[in-house]
């Protein structure tokens, strides 16, 4: 509130691009404006905010600027430093400006409290469907403005009072002020005032930190802060009278904003399972289908992961197999697959579990008396459950199961039963091919312009994409040498070793110690991925970061082949929070070393753990490219890319 | 004499065929044949000295080519020539500070007489200040007399035949028997150095331990197995990631050791040393060789372990017995000081015999399997030496070696080279 301070808030780029290239559209100011002079919080300003917008314009409540209760004096130091911060000062000094410094004394007044209004904004938007007060006040707001739902009206309200565009729903506001910016920029260019637009940016940037802060946030109700947003509800209310006609238009818009947010809020990673919290452990397994018993010597490092006895697991489900009701065989099938590591890495596993619920979707009936959507997702969601039992799924598989289910939801109620299953089985099949069969084509197609003659390639245990590169590349021809390098348990890149040196490719196969001995004649680094994190993470099989720091190291470019559908807008930084853990009795036998028994007899012990750890997280500074089906990509990008593909993904 | 040669041969048949495991081990065996070697050895009349330093050197090149890869014998090799000149010196010393005593008035001529052929005249302090300088850091008083140090240097096998000649005859009989009785006493305590060398760096474990600290090693190592152990008997509670140190899979046994004597102890692959690094307070490691410059020869997948330490800033610290200081300084140590063991260690021959076969085709195989020995693990990864004698940091560790080894003998090959 300190007067000779320059305005703190900077100008959002975006609105301030929009200020500089249309100064003349919001020139004329206002009639009423100077007339608003008294700080009247009630009648003044808002109104003639509102009256700004013309009608039709399809405005959202975001936009609606802030309630000026604490309207100061003018000062005129204050205006000067106003003008100074501004870019279209000159015509606040025109008018006088009374409502422009008020607007920005509101902001100054608003700033110290957008902290503490995330938080604000979660108590509000988890209190919407328990809690009388905000009904209450949603219904003062549903009663003016006619046919606005309870719960659009709240955002609304909450918007307003808080000035800052504190949104009900944490992430939706984000979405919201997203969705509308593009198509609320030409209003903005013509009718906006700088008021207004300030109004704007504070939303956004409350809406951007109430998301942020409200993903993990649980919220706590405080009838104080219900009580207080009802408060300035009822001192909002003439305001809602003049937005009568606005919002009735912003109507649709709404029902539209509104399911989008539905949607973003599904998006939003839901927390894990940890496995320390024993009540969550103990449902769970009454859910189980299969018998789990716990490992004896679990890490102690690892406990909110799910550490499990492997070896009585498969004869359980053996011996149980015709007991798995509400099972379908093709999903027990490729669970048993999972469980025997049959099938791994995440391509093949992914496909093989989308074919396995194809199938199943096709031998599907809806039982009688209930909606397809519902059913056929709570079936899909038990299959699930069943297959995560087997093994949890990787970050890839999560991808595709919220991708089949969005569009199991998104499934037209006209459709009858066999329309219905024929699309979601489509819709598989076009998964499959377009995000997995097709993305790997092009990614051999962008990483095969990476080979040169004379490289010397070095890839790390197996995976499929690198494969296709690697061969590919021989078949055109190109002379290069490939260095597998591979580690146990698993010694994967003997199976890759195999497939190459049938090929005909010169082949040296080493394992993951002796990587920084054969790194000096490496001049590419190709890896495959289970997954890249918003962070720039490459979350892939455990060894990876050894391999991709040495060639860091060694200045040998790593470059990282992954599909765009295993992108996730998760962030990790270390490999513990979240990984999987493997079979800890393969650690202590050496394949083909018979000799290696010195732990034979000693796994029963307290005080020896067997740690068989199955990926880890490679820091986005050891990665120099990242090649994917929509190119190649620096690690800094691929928030970018998800935010795209998730967009894409939505409204297809 | 014969039975030497025999016990020589012996020992190079071991050396050549890898049969012995350990640089411990070998350094141990290869003191106790010089030993029997200089025990053996008969010595002339006059330069005994310059007799036993020829007669070790030559079984020194021996050994050394027989395994150059296992530094610990030419280390050995080394020490024990320094020990011959080292006595030899303090005896000579002795003798002519005797000699000074007993010629108090005509010193002059009796010192001229006695250096008379390549050496200035030298009192009793500046031979004895001399002998100093090769062995300890110069004092502040040698810095400002400007005393040559390169007078210390010819002095080796001459000045030992020179003050012999000189020396009464009476003496002779009772010094030549003490000149060897004094080297195989050292010799003997070098091997009691190495045998305890464990001891005394677990003794130094509590210092660098705290209580509820997870540490990390890769491998086997029996100084790392003891330095955690020391630990672990002073009551500290302590976690240890053993990454099992593939192919020869030492850490399983290591990860025995420590389970049997109650440590937490948990196994882990070599490919999760990254993904656990960020975990751990302190890694301790075993070394083969530590090179003058600081830098370690280790296990195959040290610099890995390294290098992970190093971008999480978590203490690297490598235990090595002072027969492990090995003075030269490593050139390409990736390739000239490994040696690439068999690839059946690490693919199955039946399985791929097809693809290693040299016959088919243009006469290369298609497949090559690398599976080296050790890894080169540079000064600058080190964060910290813990020897016999105390901490150190790895830009110290040529005065450390220095402190061992006499500038003379660094290079043992190069009367064999020229010879030839």
């Amino acid at each position: 509130m300190d007067p000779r301070r320059p305005p703190r808030t900077v100008p959002d780029p975006k609105v301030r691009h929009v200020g500089f290239f249309a100064p003349g559209a919001d020139a004329p100011p206002p009639p009423d404006r100077s007339n608003s002079a008294p700080p009247d919080p009630l009648s003044s300003s808002p109104p003639a905010a509102a009256h700004l917008t013309p009608p039709g314009t399809s405005i959202s409540p975001v936009m609606i600027p802030p309630p000026r209760h604490s309207a100061a004096p003018l000062s005129p130091r204050r205006r000067d430093s106003f003008i100074v911060g501004s870019y279209s000062g000159k015509r606040f000094l025109d008018v006088g400006s009374p409502t422009a410094s008020t607007a920005s004394a509101t902001d100054d007044w608003a700033l110290p409290t957008s902290a503490d209004s995330a938080w604000v904004g979660d108590t509000v938007g988890a209190g919407a469907s328990s809690l009388p007060p905000v009904g209450s006040a949603a219904m003062i707001a549903k009663g003016l403005a006619s046919s606005v739902p309870a719960t659009a009206g709240l955002t609304a309200v909450s918007n307003v009072h808080r000035s800052a565009g504190v949104s009900g729903k944490p992430s939706g506001a984000a979405s919201k002020v997203q969705g509308d910016k593009p198509k609320q920029s030409k209003p903005l260019k013509e009718k906006t005032t700088k008021a207004e637009r300030r109004a704007l940016q504070e939303a956004q940037r409350a809406a951007k930190a109430a998301a942020k802060a409200g993903v993990g946030g649980k919220a706590s109700v405080h009838m104080s802060e219900v009580v207080l947003a009802s408060d300035v509800e009822s001192v909002e209310v003439p305001k809602a009278h003049f937005q009568r006609n606005d919002i009735a238009a912003v109507n649709e818009k709404k029902v539209i904003d509104r399911q989008l947010e539905k949607d973003r809020k599904k998006d939003v990673p839901q927390p894990r399972m940890q496995y320390d919290d024993k009540s969550r452990v103990e449902k769970a397994k009454k859910r189980a289908v299969l018998k789990q018993t716990e490992a004896r010597n679990r890490v102690e490092l690892f406990r909110h992961l799910p550490q499990y006895e492997r070896g009585t697991l498969l004869p359980d489900l053996q011996s149980r197999f015709f007991q798995l009701d509400p099972v379908h065989p093709a999903i027990s099938k490729v669970g048993f697959q999972y469980l025997s590591g049959d099938i791994s890495g995440s391509n093949a596993r992914c496909i093989a579990m989308l074919q396995a619920i194809r199938e199943a979707i096709i031998d599907y009936s809806v039982p009688p008396g209930k909606a397809l959507v519902r059913d056929l997702t709570s079936k899909i969601g038990s299959y699930v459950s069943f297959l995560i039992e087997c093994r949890p799924l990787s970050i890839s598989m999560g991808n595709a199961i919220r991708y089949l289910k969005n569009r199991i939801a998104k499934l037209p109620l006209t459709l009858s039963e066999s329309e219905a299953k024929a699309t979601v089985v489509a819709d598989i099949d076009r998964f499959i091919h377009d995000k997995i069969i097709l993305a790997d084509k092009m990614i051999v197609k962008h990483a095969v312009t990476k080979i040169r003659d004379g490289d010397v390639l070095l890839t790390y245990g197996s995976s499929s994409v690198v494969e296709m590169i690697l061969l590919h590349a021989h078949e055109l021809g190109k002379q290069f040498r490939v260095v597998v390098v591979d580690s146990r348990p698993k010694l994967e890149g003997q199976l890759l070793l195999r497939k190459l040196v049938g090929k005909g490719l010169s082949c040296t196969y080493t394992h993951i110690n002796a990587i920084s001995y054969i790194m000096h004649e490496v001049s590419r680094v190709f890896l495959g991925a289970s997954s890249v994190l918003s962070n720039g993470t490459v979350y892939s099989r455990v060894g990876t970061a050894c391999v991709a720091m040495v060639a860091h190291t060694f200045h040998v470019p790593v470059m990282v082949c992954c599909e765009t559908y295993k992108f996730h807008e998760r962030v990790q930084l270390d490999s513990i929070c979240s990984n999987e853990l493997g079979d800890p009795d393969v650690i202590c036998k050496v394949r083909g070393r018979d000799e290696i028994n010195f732990l034979d007899g000693w796994t029963n012990g307290n005080n020896l753990q067997l740690l068989n750890l199955i990926y880890d997280a490679t820091p986005s500074d050891y990665v120099s490219m990242i090649i994917t089906d929509y190119g190649m990509v620096p690690p800094t990008s691929v928030p970018v890319i998800v935010r795209e593909y998730r967009k894409e993904q939505l409204w297809i | 004499m014969p039975d030497v040669q025999a016990l020589v041969n012996e020992f190079l048949n071991k050396l050549k065929k890898r049969k012995i495991e350990g640089s411990q081990a070998t350094a141990k065996q290869t003191a106790e044949l010089l030993r029997s070697v200089i025990s053996q050895q008969r010595v002339p009349r006059t330069n005994q000295a310059g007799a036993l330093i020829d007669a070790v050197r030559a079984i020194g090149e021996q050994l050394i080519v027989a395994n150059p890869i296992e530094l610990a014998v030419g280390n050995i090799v080394r020490r024990v020539l320094h020990i011959i000149r080292e006595e030899d010196l303090s005896l000579t010393t002795a003798a002519v500070a005797e000699l000074n005593l007993s010629t108090v008035s005509d010193d002059d001529d009796d010192g001229g007489g006695g250096d008379q052929d390549d050496r200035p005249v030298l009192s009793a302090a500046a031979v004895a200040a001399a002998a100093r300088n090769t062995l300890r850091p110069p004092s502040l008083q040698m810095l400002l007399e400007g005393a040559p140090d390169f007078v210390a240097v010819p002095r080796s096998s001459s000045s030992g035949g020179d003050s012999e000649g000189k020396s009464k005859s009476m003496d002779r009989n009772s010094r030549t028997r003490k000149l060897k009785h004094d080297i195989i006493e050292a010799v003997n305590e070098l091997i009691q150095d190495i045998t305890t060398c464990h001891e005394l760096i677990a003794e130094q474990a509590v210092e660098h331990i705290h209580q509820n600290e997870v540490i990390l090693t890769l491998g086997s190592s029996k100084t790392v197995l003891e330095f955690l152990c020391a630990a672990k008997e002073k009551k500290r509670s302590f976690r240890v990631f053993v990454a099992e140190g593939a192919p020869r899979y030492q850490g399983h046994l290591l990860a025995k050791e420590l389970v049997a004597r109650g440590l937490q102890t948990t196994l882990i692959t070599d490919s999760a040393v990254f993904a656990m690094i960020s975990r751990v307070n302190m890694v301790i490691v075993g070394s083969h060789a530590v090179m003058a410059n600081g830098g370690v020869i280790a296990p195959v997948g040290m610099n890995m372990v390294a290098l992970a330490a190093q971008k999480h800033a978590v203490p690297f610290v490598v235990l090595a017995g002072s027969h492990k200081l090995c003075p030269l300084y490593p050139h390409n140590p990736e390739v000239l000081l490994n040696e690439l063991r068999s690839p059946s260690e690490l693919l199955d021959f039946g399985e791929f015999s097809d693809c290693l076969d040299f016959g088919s085709g243009d006469g290369s195989p298609l497949l090559h399997v690398v599976n080296p020995t050790f890894d080169y693990v540079p000064p600058k990864a080190v964060s910290l030496f813990i020897t016999d004698t105390g901490g150190h940091n790895p830009s110290y560790m040529y005065r450390l070696i220095a402190d061992y080894y006499s500038a003379d003998d660094l290079v043992v090959q190069r009367r064999h080279a020229a010879g030839n």
